[in-house]
């Protein structure tokens, strides 16, 4: 197996890819669950997925767009739809959650406009919904490895502020922090992450990638620093043995990979409790 | 020598929508001091706080932190504060105690800059001021109420505020507990020179340890020493606030 990574380009790229997308994911997820709001990675998706239809509707009718990368749109899309889920929560600010439907709904709706027109499914977008082993490019690695590169960068540099902002809102404004700026940059990151886990994990699962590494994660973690750290380890294991897995048995992989992300979770909770007693 | 004022509110009013919540408040606290405002729930308290804070902005009247008036006040980092936080707080959040009182120095370090050595001994020395050593390492969800009250405390101080600002900081702490909290913001108090603000409908308990009073209700009733307060007595006290003064026997 590993002598056929090495010898099959786009299964190298593949597990680039996914090994990339297995660190950045859980690494946002951790601050997005603790400040609740893991379903703006489901809307986010969803709208970076109307990006991709559009982009697959535009190279089918015009030449010009035809070797667009479809990441592009989506990611262009994502970004999009992240400043508009903070300008709706902002609009209600006492009914937050609302932004997240609005959001989704909205970018079902965009992407089911876009398909009919595009005259129905193709396997191109069949893996965009679900991932893929084989479709990963290598131009795919290098935008997946830019954005990595990108939100590890300000991850690590925005640090404290970005675990202030988690652990107490309130508090960070007090202080005279860059609240809105901190929260903005973020939310962009969101969105890039989102666009780049496409290919491996599909549009419908990707929310998972970030949110059930971290699920295990805070059961079992001392301190924020090892919850990131668990996130990331759980994250890489299902992602690898996942993409392993798909390869070997055929399967999707991005089914695999969340299919392992939940029996870590339940060994976790379960060993947990068997700790306890 | 002309006295030093931390804070200084001239004629501050605030209103909600038609509702006046403050009218015509005047107040200043000279540094060193240990202010005990008390009010009745609804007295306008907590809207006090956020005009000072600067997360509201009152109709009328002008505020001044340090000199300056709050408009152009920069150096937020000058001012500590402990909100009524455990209530409000999430107990699952995975953060040891350590990296919370860390958290206080973050906008004092600046954006893009990490923790120094010096930042760690001052998390460490911080932690130490509220007796909570021997939990650095435990994750703050594990906390008692009063525990976490005292990790928000060294959240507050570790940056070295001149002004600490202490909104109900024992709802939600164990009785028991009560005193020792107080006893450890008089040392905060006397030792590090900190001026403390401590907003509480506990009235009993303060005015022990306070060295100014203000009582508040919309208006501000009383605003002096805590010996001219002690002088005016429950009776007098109750008339001004009506029969919604709770008022806690002293303990001695």
């Amino acid at each position: 197996m590993i002598q056929e990574i090495w010898q099959y380009e786009f299964l190298r790229n593949a597990f680039i890819a996914g090994i990339l997308i297995g660190f950045t994911a859980p690494l946002l997820g951790v601050f997005i669950v603790v400040r609740r709001l893991s379903l703006i990675a489901d809307a986010l998706s969803h709208v970076t997925l109307a990006g991709i239809a559009a982009s697959l509707l535009l190279g089918k009718n015009f030449a010009y767009f035809a070797n667009w990368n479809p990441l592009y749109a989506g990611m262009g899309f994502s970004v999009a739809g992240a400043l508009f889920v903070e300008k709706l929560r902002s609009v209600y600010k006492h009914y937050q959650e609302l932004a997240i439907p609005i959001i989704l709904s909205g970018g079902i709706g965009l992407s089911v406009i876009f398909i009919s027109l595009a005259d129905g499914f193709n396997t191109d977008l069949f893996s965009y919904l679900f991932g893929s082993v084989s479709a990963v490019s290598r131009q795919d690695v290098w935008t997946v490895l830019a954005i990595a590169c990108v939100v590890i960068g300000i991850v690590i540099l925005l640090y404290k502020e970005l675990f202030l902002l988690s652990f107490d809102e309130e508090y960070a404004m007090i202080s005279g922090i860059r609240a809105k700026l901190i929260h903005f940059i973020f939310i962009v990151l969101v969105a890039l992450v989102i666009a780049a886990s496409m290919r491996i994990v599909g549009v419908l699962l990707i929310s998972s990638l970030m949110t059930l590494p971290v699920a295990a994660s805070i059961r079992i973690a001392k301190g924020f620093k090892q919850a990131i750290g668990y996130s990331i380890l759980f994250g890489e294991l299902s992602v690898i043995a996942g993409l392993l897995l798909s390869y070997q048995l055929d399967l999707a992989p991005g089914g695999t990979i969340v299919i392992l992300a939940i029996l870590i979770l339940l060994i976790v909770i379960m060993w947990k409790k068997w700790k306890r007693g | 020598m002309e006295t030093e004022y931390v804070l200084k509110l001239e004629h501050v009013s605030f209103r909600y929508e038609k509702e006046n919540v403050l009218e015509d408040i005047n107040l200043a606290v000279p540094k060193g001091a240990f202010l005990g405002i008390v009010g009745p729930n609804g007295s306008g308290k907590s809207t006090l706080f956020k005009c000072v804070l600067g997360l509201l902005k009152p109709q009328q009247g002008k505020i001044y932190l340090f000199g300056n008036p709050i408009e152009t006040f920069k150096d937020w980092h000058r001012i500590g504060y402990v909100s009524q936080k455990a209530n409000s707080f999430n107990t699952g959040f995975p953060a040891t105690v350590y990296e919370v009182v860390a958290s206080g120095l973050t906008a004092k370090r600046g954006m893009f800059r990490f923790f120094t050595k010096k930042d760690r001994q001052a998390v460490s020395e911080a932690i130490e001021a509220v007796g909570m050593s021997e939990f650095s390492q435990k994750n703050i969800g594990e906390l008692s109420g009063g525990q976490q009250q005292r990790v928000f405390i060294a959240r507050a101080i570790v940056s070295r505020p001149e002004l600490l600002i202490l909104d109900e900081p024992t709802v939600g702490v164990d009785i028991h507990h009560v005193q020792s909290f107080y006893d450890m913001l008089d040392e905060l108090n006397r030792r590090l020179g900190i001026t403390l603000i401590l907003v509480t409908h506990d009235i009993g308990t303060i005015t022990e340890k306070v060295t100014h009073v203000a009582c508040l209700n919309k208006h501000l009733y009383f605003h002096g020493k805590a010996e001219e307060f002690d002088k005016l007595g429950e009776q007098r006290l109750s008339q001004f606030y009506g029969h919604s003064l709770q008022v806690l026997s002293h303990q001695h």
